[in-house]
């Protein structure tokens, strides 16, 4: 009986494994489908992390506004993870992670400046939060807030 | 009231500085949608709920620091910025700041 619950641990640890991995994978390449898209279409909000706006730059319409995104690891990237934490190197599993939470909280910042009709935003601040940190049990999931301060047209002013 | 993370604004000249202004919350998970994120948890992507939390208590803050702005009797805040840290597992605290002036 003991042998059999073992083998049972074993095949649920390899069953998430696996869905893990393949619905992980899916997710992934979708959520990137969307990120590109999306990058394409606010190609033309401009972002840029300087301090001060533009010289030349008149009496415009100013107003802050940010975008953030919670972008949760699957069980396959948190297998990997703890490996890569013995071994050390390289978390591969966690960059696309994090690239995929900025990339999204950048297009939800761009997307409230366009429907301000701002198309430029300025003074950019990235902040990264671990939701669950290093606690096993918990939720793991990284959050990234970006905020910078939209620059609208002289006629808003 | 105008809010930028400028230090200055375009065009438009401070008349006076109030000094620091600040808001606060302490935001906890509801248990359900803990569920729901633990099964996201096992096959990736984004955990809506989580991203919901933390923008409504950005949100919640952000009005707090305007409240006291207002009260202060200015008409803008610059230099506003955002901190998060976890106080224990399962709550956050949202924090927001910035200088309160009068622009003409």
């Amino acid at each position: 009986m003991d042998a059999l619950l073992d083998f049972l641990d074993v095949v649920i640890f390899a069953a998430l494994f696996l869905l893990g991995f393949f619905a992980g994978r899916w997710n992934e390449r979708r959520h990137y489908a969307s990120i590109r898209r999306r990058e394409r279409e606010f190609a033309g909000v401009l972002l840029f992390s300087n301090r001060f706006p533009p010289h030349g730059t008149g009496r415009v319409a100013t107003r802050l506004v940010a975008g953030s995104a919670v972008i949760s690891d699957d069980y396959f990237k948190n297998v990997l993870a703890g490996l890569y934490s013995f071994f050390g190197g390289r978390v591969r599993s966690y960059e696309s992670l994090i690239d995929r939470a900025r990339r999204e909280a950048v297009l939800r910042m761009k997307a409230e400046a366009r429907k301000l009709g701002a198309g430029m935003i300025i003074n950019a601040k990235f902040q990264t939060f671990a939701i669950g940190g290093r606690n096993q049990n918990n939720i793991k999931g990284v959050e990234i807030l970006v905020y910078g301060t939209a620059l609208g047209s002289a006629a808003q002013a | 009231m105008l809010l930028s993370n400028l230090e200055l604004v375009p065009g438009r000249r401070v008349l006076k500085h109030l000094g620091l202004v600040q808001g606060s919350t302490v935001r906890a998970k509801h248990v359900g949608k803990d569920l729901f994120a633990g099964l996201k948890n096992i096959v990736g992507g984004e955990l809506k709920a989580y991203t919901e939390l933390l923008q409504e208590s950005r949100e919640e803050a952000t009005q707090r620091m305007v409240q006291q702005a207002e009260a202060a009797g200015a008409n803008a805040i610059l230099n506003v910025r955002y901190a998060t840290s976890s106080i224990t597992a399962g709550a956050a605290e949202i924090f927001a700041y910035g200088t309160a002036v009068v622009l003409e």
